[in-house]
C-alpha cells in the first residue's frame, strides 16, 4: 500500500519537472527557435532596400547561397576569422599552459599566486568594445605607444600600425591573447590540480625531470580540459566581430583582411538586407556545427 | 616509467627555474596592467598635452575632461543606467530561471528527460548571431525594437548557464533533502524557491557575475537593437567614439569615457576577484 | 505677420499640453495621444480666424516634440545660437516655447546616418504624435535618395515660396530638386572650397604668406606636387591626408557615379589615385582617414602640415580655433583657390512627411535659410559661407569684414566666386556609400597593400557590391 502510496506520489511529483521547464522551453522557442527558422526561411528570398524602396521579399530559391559560397569574399572573410583565431589561440594555450604548470608544480611554491592569477584573469571583464577603442587611440599614429617608441629613439617616425595587414592582424590577435590566455590558464590549472599529488611523489622520487613530468603526466590527463578550451574558444573565435569592427570601424582595413564572416553579417543586418544576411547565418550555422563535432570526433576517437 | 627512471635526476636547479617563473609572470602581468596604466594617465591630460607626447605622471584635467563629457552629446550617465538595468535585470532572469530548468532535469525522473537534456546541450553550440536576422524581425514585429526588453527576456533560456548549474547541482544537492520538504508538505514550487536556491547559493552567486559581465559587455546585438541615443547601453555609445569624428577633436574626452566605462568593472572585480577566480576554475573541473 | 503665426503657434500648443496633461491625470497614459487629436482642433479655428494668413495654409501644429535627425552637431549648434526663442537644455535636447526639440544625432559613418533615417522615415505613419521625425538634415552625397520619394515634403507644401529664395544660391536649390523639378529642401551655407595654409610654413619655405605669391605655386597639380617637395625638404607634409585632395577631383569629374544600374569611374578619379600614390611614395603627406585625431594633428603647429582643403565650415567648425595653442587659434591660416575649384559637404534642410509641427518647420526653414539678417549674424559669428547671394557680396566688399582664424584676410570674394561655379549635375543617391568605397579600396593602393591599380578596382567593386546589390559592374 505504501510503496504504491510513494509511486503514485513519485509520479505526481515528477510532473513538476515539465512545469519547471516552461520558461526555459517558451523563452526558447520564441527568441531562438522561431527566429532560427525564419533565418533560415528569409535565406530562400530577394529582400533588400534600395534606398527607401523595398525590393522583395521574391522567392529565388537557393540563388542567395550560390551568390555568396561562388563569390570569394566569404571565403576570404572565413580565413581572416580562422587566422586571427589560431593567432591569437596558440599564444594563449602555450603561455596558459606554461603559467598554470607553475602555479600548480608543488615544487615552485610560488608566492603572490592570488595577485597573478587576479590581474591575468582581468582583461577576460574589460568590455571588448572599450578595450578595442582603447588599442585604437593607443595604437594611432599619434597614439601614446608610438609617443613612447620615438622618445625611446626606437623609431625616427610613427610606426602605422592600421596601415599594415600583418601589424593590424597582430593586433587583434594580441587582444584575443590578452583577453583569454588568464581564463585559459586558469582553466588548466584547475585540471593540474585535480591530478592526484602522489603521481608526482613518486616521478620525483624517481628523478624525473620537469619536462618528463609534464609530458608524461600532466599532458595526458589535461587531455579533456583541452578539448573543452579548443572547442570553446573555436567557437568563440568564429563569432569574433566586436575586436576587429570596432578597430576598424567597420571596414576591415587594410584590404579587408581584418574582414570577419559576423561582421559581413553585421554589415547585411544594418542595411537590412534579409535575403543574403540569411543566407550568410545559415552557412555560419553549419560551419560552426561541422567544426564543432569535428573536434568532438577528433578527441574521441583519440580516446579510443 | 622506464623513460623517467632513466633520465638525469635535476635538471635546471629550482631557484633559477623559480626566478624565471616570477621574471615571466611579472611581464605577463605588466602586459595586462600596462594598457590600463596608459589610459588612467591620458584621462587626466588635456588634448593639446596629449600632442606633445606620453608622460609617465598623471596631469590635472581629469575633471575638465569629465565635466566636457558630462556635458557632451553622448549621454554616458544614461548609458550607465540603462546598461546597469540591462545587466541587473539579465543577470536574476538568467540564473532564476537556468536554476529553475536545472532543478528539473536533476531532480525529477519524466518522460523524455534525457532527451531533453541532450536538447539543451545540442543548442549550446548554436552561435546568438546566426538567429540574430530572425530575432530582429520579430522584435520589429512585435514592437520591441529600440527597448531594452529584448536583451532581457531572453535570458531565461541560458544553456551555458544551465549547464554550469545542473552540473553543481548532480554533485552538491542531496535528493533526500527534497524528500523530505515534500514529507513536511512544502508545495515543490516552495520548496525551489525557499530550500533550493539558498543551497546552491555558491554556484548561484558565480554564475550572476558571469551573466551580469557578460551582459554588461554585450555589444553586438544592442548595437542593432537600440537606436535611440538614451536608450544605449554603454558598449554602444563606446564603439560610436570611433565613428563619430567631430568628437575625436578631443582624445581627453575619449580616454575618460573609455576609463569610466572600464574601471568600474576592474573595481567590483577587484573587491570579487576570489569567487570570480574560482568559480572559473570550478566550472573547468566539473565542464 | 510672423509674430501672429508664432501666436498663434504658442496658443495652440498651450492648449494642447493644458488638455493632453488633464488627460492624463484622468486617465490611463494611453489615451493620451486621443485626448490631443480634439484638443488640437478645437483650437485650431479660433487661432485661424485671429491670424488670417493668406500664403501659409498649414494645418495647425499639434506636435510638442520636434524631432530633428543630424549626423552632427553643426546645425545644432546654429540653432541654438541663431534662431530666435532657442533654448538650450542639455546636450540633444532643446525648447523653442513650449516645443521640446529633441535632437536624434548618428554619426555618418558606413552609412549609419542613412540607415537610421531610412528606419525613422519608413516607420513615420505608425509613430507616435512625439516621435513624428519633422526635420532631417541630408547631404549633396545622397540627398536625392530623400528628395526623390514622398517621405520628403515639398517646400511650397510648407508655404515656402520661390521669392522666397530668390536670393539662395542656385546650386543649392538644384540638390535638393526632385527628379519632377520639385524643390524639397533648404540649406543656409554654401560650401566652395578653397586651399587654407599655414602661414608660418608659407613665410618659412615660399619666402611670403600672401596668398598672391603662393597660388601661383599651386595653381595645377603639377605645380601642386613640386611646391610639396620643397616642403618636404623643409620637413613639412605639403597636406595631411592623400584623403585630402580626394573631394577636388571628385568634384571636377565629368560621370556620375552611377549610370543606370552601372557603376562608374571616372577618369579624374583614377587621376588622384596616381597623384596621390606618388605624393605618398615621395612621403609628401600621410594617407590617414579624414576626422581622426592624426589628421588633424595640422590643426596644431607640431603637426607640420602646410595645407587643408576645405569650404568655410571647416575653418569655422573644425580647425580647433577656440582651443588654445592651435594655428587657428592665433589666425595663422590664410586661403587661396589651389589647385582647382570644389565644393565640399554642406547641409540641406527636409521636412518629414507627416510632422506635426509644420509651422515651426516653415518658420526654421525661413530663419535660419532665407532672413538676410539671421545669415548675415551667421557670417559674421562663425564665418560660415551663408546660402544668400546679396549678403555674402555685400560682405565681400565690405573692407571691414575679416576671419579671424585666417589672421584677418577677407576670403569671402574667393568663396563667392567659387560658388557661382559649383555645379551638381552629376549626384546620384549611391555617392556616399561608393565615394567612401572607394577611398577604402584605393586607400589601400596607396598604402602598398595592392600591387595595381586593378586589384584595388576589384577590391571597389567587391565592397560596392555588397552595399548596393541593384547595381552592377
Amino acid at each position: 500500500m505504501d510503496k504504491k502510496k510513494s509511486n503514485y506520489n513519485v509520479v505526481k511529483f515528477n510532473r513538476w519537472g515539465y512545469i519547471f521547464l516552461i520558461p526555459f522551453f517558451v523563452t526558447y522557442i520564441i527568441f531562438s527557435f522561431i527566429p532560427l527558422c525564419n533565418t533560415i526561411y528569409n535565406s530562400f528570398f530577394e529582400n533588400y532596400r534600395s534606398g527607401l524602396k523595398q525590393i522583395g521579399p521574391n522567392l529565388v530559391g537557393v540563388q542567395n547561397y550560390v551568390n555568396l559560397l561562388s563569390t570569394p569574399e566569404v571565403w576570404k572573410y572565413l580565413g581572416n576569422t580562422l587566422i586571427m583565431w589560431i593567432g591569437g589561440f596558440i599564444p594563449q594555450i602555450l603561455i596558459a599552459l606554461l603559467l598554470a604548470y607553475w602555479f600548480s608544480d608543488p615544487s615552485l611554491r610560488l608566492k603572490g599566486q592570488r595577485f597573478f592569477k587576479t590581474v591575468i584573469y582581468m582583461p577576460n571583464l574589460i568590455m571588448a568594445s572599450a578595450f578595442s577603442m582603447l588599442f585604437f587611440a593607443l595604437f594611432s599614429d599619434s597614439g601614446p605607444v608610438n609617443q613612447i617608441l620615438m622618445s625611446m629613439g626606437l623609431r625616427s617616425e610613427p610606426f602605422k600600425f592600421f596601415q599594415y595587414v600583418a601589424a593590424s592582424r597582430i593586433l587583434v590577435m594580441f587582444m584575443n591573447f590578452l583577453m583569454w590566455f588568464g581564463n585559459t590558464t586558469i582553466l588548466l590549472m584547475a585540471g593540474m590540480l585535480g591530478i592526484d599529488t602522489a603521481l608526482y611523489e613518486a616521478a620525483q622520487v624517481d628523478g624525473a625531470t620537469a619536462s618528463q613530468v609534464f609530458s608524461k603526466i600532466t599532458m595526458p590527463i589535461l587531455r579533456p580540459i583541452f578539448v573543452y578550451v579548443l572547442i570553446t574558444s573555436l567557437i568563440g573565435g568564429l563569432q569574433m566581430f566586436d575586436v576587429p569592427q570596432i578597430l576598424t570601424n567597420g571596414r576591415g582595413n587594410p584590404t579587408d583582411s581584418l574582414t570577419t564572416v559576423i561582421m559581413l553579417l553585421n554589415r547585411y543586418l544594418t542595411s537590412k538586407d534579409m535575403g543574403r544576411g540569411g543566407a550568410l547565418s545559415v552557412f555560419m550555422f553549419v560551419v560552426t556545427g561541422v567544426l564543432s563535432l569535428i573536434v568532438f570526433k577528433m578527441n574521441s576517437s583519440k580516446e579510443n | 616509467m622506464d623513460e623517467i627512471t632513466k633520465a638525469k635526476p635535476h635538471g635546471v636547479p629550482i631557484k633559477v627555474r623559480r626566478a624565471i617563473a616570477y621574471i615571466v609572470l611579472i611581464f605577463f602581468s605588466l602586459l595586462c596592467l600596462i594598457w590600463f596604466y596608459i589610459l588612467l594617465i591620458n584621462s587626466t591630460r588635456s588634448h593639446s598635452e596629449m600632442t606633445l607626447g606620453f608622460t609617465l605622471l598623471p596631469s590635472t584635467h581629469l575633471l575638465d575632461n569629465w565635466t566636457s563629457l558630462i556635458n557632451g552629446t553622448i549621454p554616458i550617465a544614461r548609458g550607465f543606467l540603462n546598461s546597469l538595468i540591462v545587466s541587473g535585470c539579465t543577470c536574476l532572469l538568467c540564473v532564476y530561471f537556468s536554476a529553475m530548468t536545472a532543478y528539473a532535469i536533476n531532480t525529477y525522473r519524466f518522460k523524455g528527460r534525457d532527451a531533453i537534456a541532450a536538447f539543451i546541450l545540442a543548442i549550446m553550440m548554436i552561435p546568438g548571431q546566426v538567429t540574430a536576422l530572425g530575432f530582429l524581425q520579430l522584435i520589429t514585429k512585435i514592437k520591441l525594437d529600440d527597448s531594452l526588453v529584448p536583451l532581457i527576456i531572453p535570458a531565461i533560456a541560458s544553456p551555458v548557464t544551465y549547464f554550469y548549474l545542473k552540473q553543481y547541482m548532480e554533485s552538491n544537492l542531496p535528493l533526500s533533502l527534497v524528500e523530505a520538504a515534500r514529507i513536511d508538505g512544502s508545495n515543490e514550487f516552495r520548496t525551489f524557491n525557499t530550500i533550493i536556491l539558498p543551497l546552491i547559493k555558491p554556484a548561484i552567486s558565480v554564475q550572476m557575475i558571469f551573466s551580469f559581465v557578460g551582459s554588461w559587455n554585450n555589444y553586438f546585438t544592442p548595437a542593432l537593437i537600440l537606436h535611440t541615443e538614451t536608450k544605449k547601453t554603454l558598449p554602444v555609445m563606446i564603439a560610436e567614439l570611433r565613428g563619430a569624428d567631430w568628437l575625436r577633436f578631443d582624445m581627453g574626452q575619449i580616454y575618460i569615457m573609455i576609463a569610466a566605462s572600464i574601471f568600474p568593472v576592474i573595481i567590483v572585480y577587484l573587491i570579487l576577484s576570489e569567487y570570480i577566480v574560482g568559480g572559473v576554475s570550478s566550472g573547468a573541473v566539473k565542464g | 505677420m510672423k509674430k501672429k503665426v508664432l501666436a498663434t503657434l504658442l496658443t495652440g500648443v498651450m492648449a494642447t499640453t493644458l488638455l493632453a496633461g488633464c488627460g492624463n491625470a484622468a486617465a490611463p497614459a494611453a489615451d493620451a495621444p486621443a485626448a490631443e487629436a480634439p484638443a488640437a482642433e478645437e483650437a485650431a479655428p479660433a487661432a485661424e480666424s485671429e491670424a488670417a494668413a493668406p500664403a501659409a495654409e498649414l494645418p495647425e501644429d499639434t506636435g510638442k516634440v520636434l524631432n530633428i535627425s543630424a549626423w552632427n552637431e553643426e546645425f545644432k549648434s546654429r540653432l541654438e545660437d541663431h534662431y530666435p526663442g532657442y533654448e538650450k537644455v542639455d546636450g540633444t535636447t532643446g525648447k523653442i516655447g513650449d516645443v521640446t526639440v529633441n535632437w536624434l544625432i548618428t554619426p555618418n559613418e558606413e552609412n549609419a546616418y542613412q540607415n537610421r533615417l531610412d528606419e525613422i522615415l519608413l516607420a513615420q505613419d505608425s509613430a507616435s504624435a512625439d516621435d513624428k521625425l519633422d526635420l532631417f538634415l541630408v547631404e549633396a552625397d545622397y540627398a536625392v535618395k530623400y528628395t526623390d520619394t514622398d517621405y520628403t515634403m515639398a517646400l511650397t507644401d510648407l508655404g515656402i515660396s520661390a521669392d522666397e529664395m530668390k536670393d539662395q544660391y542656385t546650386y543649392t536649390q538644384d540638390v535638393v530638386t526632385d527628379s519632377n523639378g520639385v524643390v524639397k529642401g533648404t540649406s543656409w551655407q554654401g560650401c566652395p572650397g578653397v586651399m587654407i595654409y599655414n602661414r608660418e610654413i608659407a613665410k618659412e619655405v615660399f619666402g611670403s604668406d600672401d596668398p598672391a605669391t603662393i597660388q601661383p605655386l599651386f595653381s595645377d597639380w603639377d605645380k601642386f606636387y613640386e611646391s610639396a617637395g620643397k616642403l618636404d625638404e623643409a620637413g613639412y607634409d605639403v597636406i595631411s591626408s592623400t584623403a585630402d585632395t580626394f573631394r577636388v577631383y571628385q568634384n571636377n569629374a565629368k560621370l556620375p557615379w552611377v549610370d543606370g544600374n552601372k557603376i562608374q569611374v571616372d577618369d579624374n578619379l583614377i587621376k588622384w589615385v596616381e597623384d596621390s600614390k606618388k605624393l605618398a611614395d615621395a612621403g609628401y603627406c600621410n594617407t590617414w582617414g579624414q576626422w581622426g585625431e592624426d589628421w588633424n594633428k595640422g590643426f596644431y603647429p607640431e603637426g607640420k602640415v602646410f595645407a587643408y582643403f576645405g569650404p568655410a565650415w571647416l575653418i569655422d567648425f573644425c580647425m580647433a580655433a577656440d582651443v588654445e595653442g592651435s594655428v587657428g587659434h592665433d589666425g595663422g591660416w590664410a586661403a587661396t583657390e589651389g589647385p582647382q575649384g570644389f565644393y565640399w559637404g554642406g547641409t540641406w534642410i527636409c521636412a518629414a512627411a507627416g510632422t506635426d509641427n509644420a509651422n515651426l518647420v516653415a518658420d526654421i526653414m525661413r530663419k535660419m535659410t532665407m532672413d538676410p539678417e539671421i545669415m548675415k549674424d551667421i557670417v559674421l559669428k562663425d564665418n560660415d559661407f551663408v546660402n544668400n547671394r546679396p549678403v555674402m557680396e555685400g560682405l565681400a566688399a565690405d573692407e571691414s569684414y575679416s576671419n579671424a582664424v585666417l589672421g584677418g584676410q577677407n576670403p569671402l570674394k574667393m568663396f563667392c566666386a567659387g560658388a557661382d561655379k559649383i555645379d551638381m549635375a552629376n549626384l546620384t543617391a549611391y555617392d556616399q556609400g561608393l565615394l567612401g568605397d572607394f577611398q577604402t579600396a584605393m586607400g589601400d593602393y596607396i598604402n602598398g597593400n595592392y600591387a595595381t591599380i586593378d586589384e584595388a578596382m576589384d577590391q571597389f567593386y567587391t565592397l560596392a557590391l555588397q552595399r548596393y546589390p541593384e547595381l552592377t559592374k
